[in-house]
């Protein structure tokens, strides 16, 4: 299988911070694989996907998505590349409110014309991944701030993996949802991430859902700042 | 739908606040607007009323004074003119025409104008164009009155009705003249000047109905009664007149004669140039309307820190609309972009708002001007150096835009991928 992510030698702290959040020395996700990852709180899993996402940059190491160093891209490289080749979904609040479902979904490909070229159709993209998700067709044209909590997570879900991106980024998208809905949000994400033949990384506390993935990744383990601190 | 067109759903969202903010910055655009419209109308408007008028003489008086009272009808004239004076300064060579004006009576709070008929012949205004009869012709006999265009169509009066003129310049008639009736022969077109405003009635009648009134009051038995004074009306050569209006044969004779009048030995007179008068009147007018300007000016600036105040305020509700737009590809430019562009068309929407409603106010008080005084305030665009201004403010806008703007793009890079609420 092909590499998808390799992260190598990583060491990150947030600005102001003297010491390092995370500093690891490598992870690697292989192209189409599910993998769930989990550590306590504060142990850096967003933090992670914030430096994967291409939204800050490590001060030392090597982040390679698709052969690409991330790290020594600029800022308008790694915004176009999430825009292209990621997909994410947060633990709650995903949503736009004041924009229907249709809308939200097809969010990603305004700010990236690969990424609608490959959708295709824009629009009936969303709608087959609304249905896909078990969104009733008449919620399509609501607000978003109309729906409940779960029906949000599933519209992000649908918005993640509109135009079959690269990589799914998750961070605890089931963490708001209870016993019953957390099963058939995972049940319906891991169909549709199947069918668009995404990566997903999937971050949460709860190891009761680890079973499910391909393999588990504690954090704590990878992550040797954790361990000093 | 692009990024513009998200901005636009957003700003929907927010329509209370955001509308709120535009009517503020309409209010303080439309205030700057019409103080400058106002301002510089009001001031063709009196322009208008003198353009064609050498010099005004009247007794020795300021010159503001004598402008404001003999043509506008702001005041009262403290000394008049005796009709010796008036009969040499007509015969002058350099003289071309003069119009004596008496003053003193009203009708129904509008002004009546005791001249003669060189008034219909020579009086010019605007861009020198002379009165025109709307209807009717000027006055001939003894008891014929001409009015004003405005007069007329207020007060409903056609060629042919009767009326009565009072004593005094009051709303109020205390006494009526009511033992002379005079007969409308004439109404003149509108002019867009005071001359719309007044009655005119030829110097024997305004002497004549004064008959009896030297002591202010009608003394029982003293009035002379109209057939009477018709047949002496030869005999009624006014004694005095409050104003003359000259026109002089050349421009060029304006200075000596004005410097001759003022040291004229007979009677103290003020002989003054009206278009360098009214630029005293604007001096002293200029103070206020510097202070209007420096008002209107801060409420602009009120305006704008309103919406800065607003667009600060929705920064921490939109900080996850911003998470989630980074999430999905938002660079921060365009994040910071967003704001800016809403305070783009909020200002605009407020300047556009703002000149539009100036216009409407000076549509609702043009009316109002010309009945009061006779003002006409065409409608006019702001002129292009207040354009340019408005202009100033729309970047000044986006300017302030820029503090939040700011804002939004450093936590855009600071907050990593985390929706924080
Ligand atoms: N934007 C930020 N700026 C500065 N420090 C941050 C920022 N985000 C996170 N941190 C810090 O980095 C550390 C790791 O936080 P992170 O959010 O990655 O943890 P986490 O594993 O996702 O925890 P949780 O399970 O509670 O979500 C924390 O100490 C946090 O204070
Ligand atoms: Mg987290």
């Amino acid at each position: 299988m092909s590499m998808l992510l390799n992260i190598e030698d990583l060491r990150f702290s947030w600005p102001g911070d003297t010491r390092p959040v995370l500093a690891m020395d490598s992870l690697a996700l292989t192209a189409g694989e599910k993998v769930f990852m989990f550590g306590p709180s504060g142990s850096g899993k967003s933090t992670l996907l914030a430096l994967i996402g291409g939204l800050v940059r490590p001060q030392a190491g090597r982040i390679l998505f698709q052969a690409q160093d991330l790290t020594a891209l600029g800022g308008a490289r790694r915004d176009r590349i999430r825009a292209e080749h990621l997909g994410v979904i947060f633990q709650q609040f995903n949503l736009l409110p004041w924009l229907d479902l249709k809308a939200n979904v097809m969010l990603p490909c305004r700010f990236s014309r690969a990424r609608a070229a490959r959708a295709g159709d824009v629009g009936a993209a969303a709608q087959n991944l609304l249905g896909a998700m078990g969104l009733d067709p008449v919620l399509w044209g609501r607000r978003a701030d109309r729906l409940s909590v779960g029906q949000q997570q599933r519209v992000a879900a649908a918005r993640a993996l509109i135009g079959r991106p690269a990589l799914i980024l998750a961070d605890e998208p089931t963490s708001a949802l209870d016993h019953d809905r957390r099963q058939d949000f995972l049940d319906l994400l891991f169909g549709q991430v199947e069918a668009a033949g995404s990566t997903l990384l999937f971050v949460s506390h709860d190891r009761e859902l680890a079973g499910r993935f391909d393999r588990a990744v504690d954090l704590t383990e990878l992550n040797q700042a954790g361990v000093a601190a | 739908m692009n990024l513009l067109g998200l901005a636009w759903r957003s700003l929907v969202n927010r329509r209370f606040a955001v509308i709120l903010t535009v009517c503020t910055i309409a209010l303080s655009i439309g205030l700057l607007v019409l103080v400058e419209q106002l301002r510089s109308e009001v001031r063709q408007g009196f322009y208008r009323s003198v353009s064609g008028v050498d010099l005004i003489v009247g007794g020795r008086t300021a010159p503001v004074q004598l402008l404001l009272y003999s043509v506008f009808g702001i005041g009262d004239a403290t000394n008049d003119i005796s009709w010796q004076t008036y009969t040499e300064l007509e015969d002058l060579p350099e003289v071309e025409w003069a119009i004596p004006m008496a003053l003193g009576d009203s009708h129904r709070s509008f002004r009546v104008l005791g001249t003669s008929t060189a008034f219909f012949r020579h009086y010019r205004f605007g861009d020198g164009e002379a009165l025109a009869l709307a209807s009717g012709q000027v006055f001939d006999d003894l008891f014929d009155v001409v009015v004003g265009a405005q007069v007329a169509r207020q007060l409903g009066y056609e060629v042919g009705d009767r009326i009565v003129l009072a004593h005094g310049t009051g709303n109020v008639s205390l006494q009526g003249h009511d033992d002379h009736p005079f007969t409308i022969t004439g109404i003149l077109a509108p002019t867009g000047t005071p001359v719309d405003q007044q009655l005119y009635v030829s110097l024997a009648a305004h002497r004549a109905i004064h008959i009896g009134w030297e002591r202010g009051v009608q003394m029982p038995g003293s009035a002379i009664d109209p057939d009477r004074a018709r047949a002496e009306a030869e005999a009624l050569t006014p004694t005095s007149v409050t104003a003359i209006m000259l026109g002089l044969t050349t421009r060029a004779a304006v200075f000596g004669l004005q410097r001759r009048i003022n040291e004229y030995r007979e009677e103290a007179l003020s002989a003054i140039m009206p278009g360098i008068t009214l630029q005293q009147l604007w001096r002293i007018t200029g103070l206020a309307e510097q202070v209007l300007r420096v008002v209107a000016g801060l409420v602009v600036l009120a305006g704008l820190l309103g919406m800065l105040t607003v667009l600060l305020a929705t920064l921490g509700e939109r900080r996850r609309e911003m998470a989630i737009l980074r999430a999905n590809g938002a660079r921060p430019w365009q994040i910071a972009g967003l704001l800016v562009f809403e305070a783009g068309l909020i200002a605009a929407a407020g300047i556009v708002l703002g000149v539009l409603l100036a216009i409407l106010v000076q549509l609702a008080a043009a009316p109002w001007l010309l009945a009061n005084f006779g003002l006409h305030v065409g409608l006019s665009w702001p002129a292009p150096w207040q354009l340019g201004v408005l202009g100033l403010i729309f970047l000044a806008g986006l300017l302030v835009a820029l503090v939040p703007a700011l804002m939004a793009y450093q936590r855009t890079l600071a907050d990593g991928m985390q929706v924080r609420t």
